[in-house]
């Protein structure tokens, strides 16, 4: 089973901390660490199991900035077999349609045919939840959100537990299918040591290219070395998926934003009472009063 | 005649009703609608689902399209998408709005790609401007607005060269406008023209539970957040509530730490709650939590820390341990009430 796992570098917006604040009390977004999606790692994880359970490989795929080959680093040492960075100056500022049709670009130019497209339920900045379902009209597949246990897969049909919140559904699909994965389906491993060990020296064509200026060397030499040693993660470009370049970046992506705001808290004529009874009573006369109850 | 497309609603059905987030975009597409001049349509599939048209009507659909099909009963992805896609390319809507429920999160995505267009998720206020780019003024175009970044900003987005412009709207922002009962409109029936390939997904077996709370409808929510987040905490938050003839609320940190379940959660995850009062006990007012229940028409804090954002947002405030306060406050209602 060729199993394909979309992951995304984001800025980690679930815990911002005081040192990211501004004066102006509103969010220094470029202080925040960039970390492995969530619900990504989760994706990840059921790809490994499948892995486990049906044989075949696990490939990860993310586009993003040279930097985001991070997480690509970290997917090797929980597992991956393979690894792929999707970056081009060309892709930046890509909205979900762009983003959606960039990967299906690379993965129906280098990766068919494969079996099973992962990718977590929704990623921490946009919480759009649309790059999934994107990718999957993009290949022309079937889509199950909201994945969160594979029950069987008989050889031909995969039968898949979908958790709605307030509803649960079994379905059944063939595949090739995309899946989009919440954090309720599992827990995600950890690197492994002996993995880290081996991965430590992994670099991507960014990382060459900068070490290959320090030292003098040329960049192919390099690249064969890392390759030889499976220490290479592979870059690819707008030419390298062959990407139409009216579909990509600035000018593939119909949504444009017009105005962000910073959320600023506003005060609402605060009242205090004090904590002791007769603050209390006191604060429950003024409700009755008013008639907020009572 | 106006210039534009019309305004549509998908009508989602929910255990064979109309969602409510259905009714909640009705009365925001009545408005929109009504600045563009032009009428409010909405599209409901199912098989079965026909009979709900006069309940489209009666919340301000001018127009409802109707598909009716048996392998449209249940929902599954690409016949919806499938309908839903040829029906916009067919009538050429200037807007299309959907509810932000798995439902609609699942479609939108999906027909915004075959329609290469324009999709904003989880928008939150949307509103008829202009936008500027490039020397060129656009007009009566639909602004987008919507949190990100956690809830640390708020965007605006727009769609300035593709038609439909497309929204998901989260659940409980919008009012359900009163019906107008009798009120009338036009039924146009759509075809449905389906290939084997859309069947690929086949629903073996679906369970509902009914949500344990319904914190939509309270006057009274009693909540409850890390400073309470033992089970002896919130037997008082729960004792409270009792008092007051209130709900339950929590915060995620009350829901993380398994003191109470997730129904009960209010917030960019939860629910979004506007009762007449809202008492926060020992919860922060994270952005994420805030975004549920800043609308509520009086807000009482109540935390040890003078500190903590939620007194931001509070009409009143009591900074103390709510291990004294709320018995204090139970007390004192016990003589009053």
């Amino acid at each position: 089973m060729r199993i394909i796992v979309l992951v995304k570098q984001v800025p980690d917006t679930k815990n911002v901390t005081g040192e990211v604040m501004k004066a102006d009390g509103t969010v220094n977004r470029g202080a925040l660490a960039a970390i492995f999606n969530p619900e990504d790692l989760n994706a990840l994880e059921m790809g490994l199991e499948m892995k486990e359970r049906f044989g075949g490989e696990v490939i990860v795929l993310t586009m993003g900035p040279p930097r985001a080959a991070d997480i690509l680093k970290d997917s090797l040492c929980r597992g991956a077999d393979r690894v792929i960075l999707l970056s081009d100056r060309r892709f930046a500022a890509s909205d979900t349609l762009a983003t959606s049709y960039t990967i299906a670009q690379a993965i129906t130019a280098h990766l068919a045919p494969y079996d099973v497209v992962l990718c977590g339920r929704q990623a921490i900045d946009g919480d759009t939840a649309q790059v999934g379902p994107q990718a999957a009209d993009k290949l022309g597949i079937a889509q199950v959100t909201y994945a969160d246990r594979i029950l069987n897969y008989d050889g031909a049909k995969l039968t898949i537990r979908r958790d709605l919140g307030r509803a649960q559904e079994t379905v059944e699909v063939t595949p090739p299918v995309l899946l989009t994965v919440p954090k309720s389906a599992n827990s995600p491993r950890w690197p492994n040591a002996r993995l880290l060990l081996k991965y430590r020296r992994a670099r991507s064509a960014f990382e060459v290219e900068a070490e290959a200026k320090a030292q003098g060397r040329t960049v192919d030499e390099l690249v064969g070395g890392l390759r030889a040693r499976g220490l290479f993660v592979e870059t690819w470009g707008a030419e390298d998926i062959g990407a139409d370049l009216a579909r990509i970046g600035i000018s593939g992506s119909p949504t444009k934003v017009k105005k962000i705001e910073n959320v600023i808290l506003t005060g609402a004529n605060l009242k205090l009472f004090p904590a002791d009874d007769s603050g209390v009573r006191d604060l429950i006369n003024e409700l009755i009063d008013e008639r907020t109850f009572g | 005649m106006s210039q534009h497309g019309d305004v549509w609603v998908f009508a989602e059905v929910d255990e064979g009703k109309v969602a409510d987030v259905s009714l909640e975009l009705l009365g925001k597409g009545r408005e929109l609608a009504a600045t563009l001049e032009v009428r409010l349509g909405a599209v409901i599939l199912g098989h079965g689902a026909k009979r709900l048209a006069d309940k489209l009507f009666a919340h301000g659909a001018d127009v409802v399209y109707s598909a009716e099909d048996e392998r449209l009963a249940q929902y599954t992805t690409l016949p919806y998408a499938r309908v839903l896609t040829e029906l916009i390319r067919e009538k050429k809507p200037e807007i299309v709005l959907y509810g932000a429920s798995p439902l609609g999160r699942d479609l939108a995505p999906r027909v915004a790609s075959a329609l290469k267009t324009g999709l904003t998720a989880d928008c939150t206020d949307l509103q008829i401007g202009t936008y500027e780019s490039g020397g060129r003024l656009y007009q009566q175009k639909l602004l987008q607005i919507r949190p990100a970044w956690g809830g640390n900003i708020i965007a605006t987005i727009v769609s300035p060269d593709v038609l439909p412009e497309m929204a998901t709207v989260r659940e409980g922002v919008m009012h359900i406008p009163e019906p107008e009962a009798g009120r009338a409109g036009e039924l146009v029936d759509v075809p449905v023209i389906l290939d084997s390939e859309c069947a690929a997904v086949k629903v073996l077996e679906r369970q509902t539970h009914p949500r344990r709370v319904d914190l939509k409808a309270a006057n009274i929510i009693v909540s409850g957040g890390y400073g309470v987040a033992s089970p002896d905490g919130f037997r008082l938050v729960q004792e409270l509530a009792d008092v007051l003839g209130g709900t339950v609320g929590a915060s995620r940190a009350a829901v993380d730490a398994g003191v109470i379940h997730h129904d009960h959660q209010v917030g960019q995850t939860g629910t979004t709650v506007r009762p007449k009062l809202y008492i926060a006990c020992g919860i922060s007012g994270a952005v994420q939590h805030r975004a549920g229940m800043e609308e509520s028409a009086k807000i009482l804090a109540i935390n040890s820390d003078p500190s903590a954002p939620i007194f931001g947002i509070a009409h009143y405030g009591i900074v103390g341990d709510c291990r004294e306060v709320i018995p204090r406050m139970i007390k004192a209602l016990k003589g009053k009430l």
